[in-house]
């Protein structure tokens, strides 16, 4: 039986003290299977990127239950363990702006990635190859990043998450920045990585043009989990 | 893959424009430290040139550099005498503001005995009229075969048994067979010396003892002159400022000094104390006065260096921020920034000294810079890009993985 990648329970998040306090998120309770693309919506406030940050290990949760890739990470507090290397190793960051370093060509923003998990830097550099032309931009590997189009530097991005093979892939808006046919070319892979790696893909999203995209679709509002479907009619890729 | 190099490289333009204004502010910095080293080797240089083991100057005074000395000149006769003394020389010093014809570059003179019409024809019939460029010269009086004498010629000869000869250094621009007039007395350079400087930092001519007497009293004041050429008091005109003595090799100076200072009316110096007395008192306010100027300057690069390394990385937020998201340990934060502050020190330094270096010679003052001077300063710019490297250090590692989310 398989196990969920992403596991939050009864998970809350408040900000500031007192009556200033804002409570972001509240009794948030979802998980997400291997080869399962997420699609996280709602209006601007309504928790969207603080449950990202929380799965991303970046905020800390007031109450609840975290455990990724099966193991617990936070449960009244952090696990033993080095949170940074966790992300290293467990998951990928897909960003709106795509976040490439300026002053490193396409195939070193992806090695990058593997030389941070220890992986020599020709050997990174041959998987990195390897990664860009899966994801259709291997001709453009010795391009600095402000040399690519749009579609292609947020594949590069796509590459760099993908590099050591994360089983979770955490995306911020990361079809904003693109044309509609692009988006489109962006949530495929997405999909083909989720069922080729047995990934869980959750994305933050407004972009309704890709709804039809994810596996699952949940909708927050005021922090709390308002709606959820199913909203998948795109065929596997 | 060293991230600090690649950032270099891909603004690299930005790069190179701050380490030239670094370079030329550590350049000045390192030009203090030079000068610094220039003021104290200037005010050795006379006092190492003249190779005196001994000073017998007036009592209570420690001149001649110090303080005013001036004692009688067969003094020389008395020192020459002791045992441990192999030879002695009366010397005299004054500042003189001479004038030659012509500028630095002035055409020599024909023969001595034309010497006379040349300066005739280049100052004007009225002949004495002083006219010309004006040079300050540290005159040096002493007694040709004697102590006291120039150090070595590098150019022309030594001064003769002949009177109204000069040895100047090449410092003051003059020529061998250049005209120059002090006192209203004319002499001919007949040859140079090579870095002779005052304390003062003004180039040194050498002229016999007999000249630079007969100087001292033209350039007394006109009523002193009267009263000293009439006998009715002032100073007598036989008196040097110092007997220098040069000792043989199995002498113990401090005896031969112990003996001289048991002399009523005389105090005796030997080569060390001379030293400790020109450096210790001579230049000391201009030493600390550039001394602490340095450090001015050396706290003031830190500054800079500090405030380049923080913008440098405020500059950078977004990278840092998306780098620890990814998972670099802070350890390639913390190298990415150090390795750019030590990268902009170790290039604004080379380039500054380079520049320095080569322009050190246009320098009015002597600038003395050693190896050893280069290395150490090379320390300190390193030190300090560490240190201010710290600013830059402290706020990478504040910045947080979240700031690389969002627009």
């Amino acid at each position: 039986m398989r196990a969920p990648l992403v596991e939050l329970v009864g998970v809350a998040k408040g900000f500031g003290e007192g009556e200033a306090r804002v409570q972001a998120l509240s009794d948030i309770t979802l998980s997400a299977m291997p080869g399962e693309v997420v699609g996280l919506r709602g209006p601007s406030g309504s928790g969207k990127s603080t449950l990202l940050n929380l799965v991303a290990c970046i905020l800390e949760p007031d109450a609840g239950l975290l455990r990724l890739a099966g193991e617990t990470v936070w449960q009244g507090r952090w696990a033993p363990g080095d949170l940074r290397a966790l992300r290293r190793e467990k998951i990928g960051f897909i960003f709106q702006f795509h976040n490439l370093l300026p002053f490193l060509d396409a195939i070193d923003n992806v090695a990058l990635a593997l030389t941070l998990n220890g992986v020599p830097l020709a050997e990174a550099r041959r998987r990195a190859r390897d990664l860009l032309d899966y994801l259709q931009v291997g001709k453009r590997a010795s391009a600095m990043p402000a040399k690519l189009s749009g579609g292609e530097a947020q594949r590069v991005a796509i590459a760099r998450a993908l590099a050591n093979h994360p089983r979770i892939i955490l995306a911020d808006e990361p079809t904003a920045a693109l044309d509609s046919e692009r988006a489109q070319v962006v949530m495929d892979l997405l999909r083909r990585v989720a069922r080729e790696q047995s990934a869980t893909v959750l994305v933050v999203t407004h972009d309704e043009k890709i709804f039809s995209r994810f596996d699952r679709l949940i909708g927050l509002r005021d922090g709390r989990i308002e709606t959820e479907t199913r909203p998948s009619t795109a065929e596997d890729v | 893959m060293n991230l600090a190099l690649r950032d270099i490289r891909h603004n690299l333009g930005r790069f190179l424009l701050t380490c030239l204004g670094l370079g030329l502010l550590l350049g000045v910095a390192l030009a203090m430290v030079g000068i610094y080293r220039g003021v104290v080797e200037e005010a050795l240089s006379l006092a190492h040139g003249l190779r005196a083991d001994l000073w017998v100057v007036e009592a209570g005074s420690r001149g001649p550099f110090a303080e005013a000395s001036r004692i009688p000149g067969d003094v020389r006769e008395a020192v020459a005498r002791l045992p441990g003394v192999i030879a002695a020389g009366g010397v005299t010093f004054q500042t003189v503001e001479a004038r030659h014809a012509g500028g630095p570059d002035a055409a020599p003179a024909p023969e001595p005995g034309l010497a006379e019409d040349w300066v005739r024809e280049r100052l004007g019939e009225a002949g004495r009229q002083r006219i010309g460029t004006v040079l300050r010269l540290q005159v040096v009086g002493y007694e040709p075969d004697r102590p006291g004498g120039p150090p070595s010629i590098v150019e022309g000869r030594g001064i003769g048994r002949g009177r109204r000869e000069m040895v100047a250094d090449r410092g003051s621009g003059l020529a061998p067979g250049a005209m120059v007039e002090m006192g209203g007395v004319r002499f001919r350079v007949v040859g140079l010396t090579a870095r002779a400087v005052s304390t003062g930092g003004d180039p040194v001519g050498w002229i016999t003892l007999r000249d630079s007497q007969e100087l001292q009293f033209r350039l007394t004041p006109p009523a002193a002159r009267r009263a000293q050429q009439g006998g009715g008091g002032g100073q007598p005109q036989d008196t040097v400022n110092a007997v220098i003595a040069r000792l043989s090799p199995h002498a113990r100076v401090e005896e031969v000094a112990a003996g001289i200072r048991r002399w009523k009316h005389f105090a005796a110096l030997t080569a060390p104390e001379q030293e400790v007395v020109l450096t210790r008192s001579v230049v000391e306010r201009a030493r600390r006065q550039i001394g602490l100027f340095t450090v001015v300057l050396l706290l003031v690069s830190a500054v800079i260096v500090a405030l380049i390394v923080y913008t440098l990385t405020m500059d950078k937020m977004r990278e840092i921020a998306t780098l620890k998201l990814i998972g670099a340990p802070d350890g390639s934060i913390v190298a990415l920034v150090m390795q750019q502050a030590l990268m902009l020190g170790a290039v604004g330094f080379a380039g500054g000294t380079t520049l320095l270096l080569a322009a050190k010679d246009a320098f009015p003052r002597r600038v003395l810079l050693g190896p050893e001077d280069v290395g150490s300063f090379g320390l300190v710019v390193f030190g300090i890009c560490l240190l201010a490297s710290l600013l830059g250090v402290r706020y990478a590692l504040r910045i947080e993985p979240a700031q690389a989310l969002g627009g």
